[in-house]
Formats: structure tokens, sequence, C-alpha cells
């Protein structure tokens, strides 16, 4: 199973935020996003690829671009999570059926039955124009997030992976 | 593989030679208490490998999880203001369990600075901007966490134990 590559439509989804509130992918056309495709909620406290961009929210606002995270958790894990960790971007569930989104985006690990740690930046007509996969055990950060989101700006036709 | 899109130079805070062979550069947090862990690792490592590191501090408050992290920063750019950031930095990190912002002129005036200035000193715009600069160069270098340790600018992706980084310094040693 291979990443979807940039060029290519980002499938649309819709998928749980809260447990009275499904989000889809299409209610964000317009403006850029970030998806945040990540193993599982409750990884070691700081060092967490989630606390590092919610930190850096106002960065990613600065390009209007909306962050979204995803991974098989269910609704109230999420709930949970995001309250302890004070988190300001929507965690939605791939929970049923289970990891079909992160198999739509080429991402997901059937052995361990969890997403791949995986970024991916759609452009505001729902376009991939970046795609990283990071080895699970390491946070990726959030430099090729924001090369990818100012060479959109700047209106580059492509972008250069992360190396 | 994520490299420091900002060298050291004269404005950062180091310890150690200049052109000691190996430099460390730390983001870090002085409310995480993975800094606070790696806090003794740093000086052990200094030790052992004295005159061949050079060390470096930069700031990476997480502020959202941590509610007191822009103030120690502030407090420890502060204290560098009158030429003593290490005490500060030591110190806060020494105590980090007592952390909260009603110790923090008793911590100054532990290390002999002039309140007054250091009072005025937290927040003045060349502390503030200094931290923001730490936090846009952390973000463009890759930081992914706190800490992030940086080896002769590549960023170590290791565990931040005193045994995995002196190995991850041997080795950049050896390669130099």
């Amino acid at each position: 199973m291979t990443a979807l590559k940039p060029g290519v439509q980002a499938p649309d989804f819709s998928l749980s935020a809260t447990p009275d509130q499904k989000v889809s992918l299409s209610d964000f056309r317009g403006k850029p996003v970030v998806l945040v495709f990540y193993p599982a909620d409750w990884s070691p406290v700081c060092s967490d690829q989630l606390a590092l961009y919610n930190e850096l929210k106002p960065e990613f606002s600065g390009f209007e671009a909306q962050i979204i995270g995803i991974s098989v958790d269910g609704v109230w894990c999420h709930l949970a999570f995001s309250k302890d960790r004070n988190l300001h971007f929507p965690l939605l569930t791939d929970f049923e059926p289970k990891g079909a989104v992160a198999r739509q985006f080429g991402v997901y690990r059937e052995k361990e039955g969890e997403s791949e740690r995986a970024l991916f930046v759609i452009d505001a007509e729902g376009v991939i124009r970046w795609s990283y996969v990071s080895p699970v055990g390491v946070n990726p950060g959030a430099d090729g997030i924001l090369k990818a989101l100012e060479s959109m700006g700047k209106g580059e036709k492509t972008i250069n992976s992360k190396d | 593989m994520s490299t420091l899109t900002q060298p050291v130079s004269e404005h950062d805070h180091t310890e150690g030679p200049a052109d000691a062979p190996l430099t460390l550069v730390e983001y870090g947090d002085y409310q995480c208490p993975y800094c606070g862990a790696a806090y003794p690792v740093v000086k052990r490592l200094q030790k052992t490998l004295g005159k061949k590191l050079r060390f470096v501090f930069r700031n990476f408050p997480l502020t959202q999880m941590h509610p007191y992290a822009l103030i120690a920063a502030e407090a420890a750019e502060a204290a560098a203001l009158q030429g003593k950031f290490w005490e500060m930095h030591d110190l806060l990190f020494e105590a980090q369990a007592l952390l909260n912002p009603e110790i923090i002129p008793s911590w100054a005036k532990r290390i002999g600075l002039n309140l007054e200035q250091f009072e005025n000193d937290r927040k003045q715009s060349v502390v503030e901007g200094r931290i923001k600069e730490d936090r846009q160069s952390g973000i463009r270098s890759g930081v992914n966490g706190t800490p992030t340790f940086f080896i002769n600018g590549t960023r170590d992706d290791g565990s931040p134990d005193y045994g995995s980084l002196l190995v991850a310094l041997e080795s950049a040693l050896a390669q130099r």
C-alpha cells in the first residue's frame, strides 16, 4: 500500500469528530487542509506530534490552513485525549469501518490495525499537493507542511518533497 | 534528514568552546518533564566530553501544554540581559517541580539579579522577540517536540538518554 501522491484529488470522506458531529473533507473546500494521520492517541506527552501542531496553529492559520487529525481511535477516546492536551483542531475517528479512510489514502497498516504516521497537504480545490509518510517512531515535525503551504501560496506548480 | 536552518552564532547562549568539534543544540521548554530529565543528561555529557563539546540552548516553549513555559523562558532571557542566562536556565530545570509565576522573582534574587531591571526586562520586546525567533528557527529546522537535539546541525532522532546521546555524539566526532 502506498500513500496517495501529489496531483491526485483527495478522496472525500465523512467521519465523526464528536459523538453528534460528522465532518467531511469537502466541508473545507476553499481553504488548504493539512490531514494528519497518526497511529493512536495517548503517545508520550510533550514529544507528541499533535501537541506540536497545536502549538503551531498560529502558523497554520497564517496560511488559512485547517489541520485535521485522524486515527482509528473511537470518538470518546478522542474527546478525552483532545481535552487532556487542550487541542484546538478536530480529531476524526476512522473507526467504523476500521481504517477505511486511511486505506483510501494508502496509509493503513494492516498488521497493526492502525494508520501510518502520514501527512497530506490538500489545496483549496481538494487536490493533494504534498504527502509524506514518516517512520512510525519518528515525529516528522512541521517544516515539511509549512514548506508545502508556502509553495502553494506562491503558486508553485510542483512542491519538492521533504528529504 | 532535518537540519538546523539557523547556524549557531555569538547571539546564542552557549557553554563550551566556540571551536569545539561537537555542537549540541537543544530546543527546550522549561516546564517540559522530558527536558527536565534531559538536563542532568546534558550536564553529564558536558563532564564526559569536556572541551570537545559546545552546548547551545534555544527556546521552544509548548505554551498550549505548559502554562508556565513562556514566563520561564522570559525569565531566562531577562537573566541573560544581566549576564546570568545559565544560572537561571540551570535553576529553572533543577527546581522544575516548583515552577510557578510567584516563585520566579525569588529565583532572580537568588542568582543575584537586579530585581527592578529583571521585572522590567521580562516583558521587553527584545525578550519576546528572542523567544519568537527561536521558535521560528526551531519550526524551520524540524523541531518535533521537546527536547529536540541537533548534533553538529543534524536533528538527533534517538532517545534523549545519556547512553544514546553519547553514542550519537561520539559517532559525529568520528565522522569529522
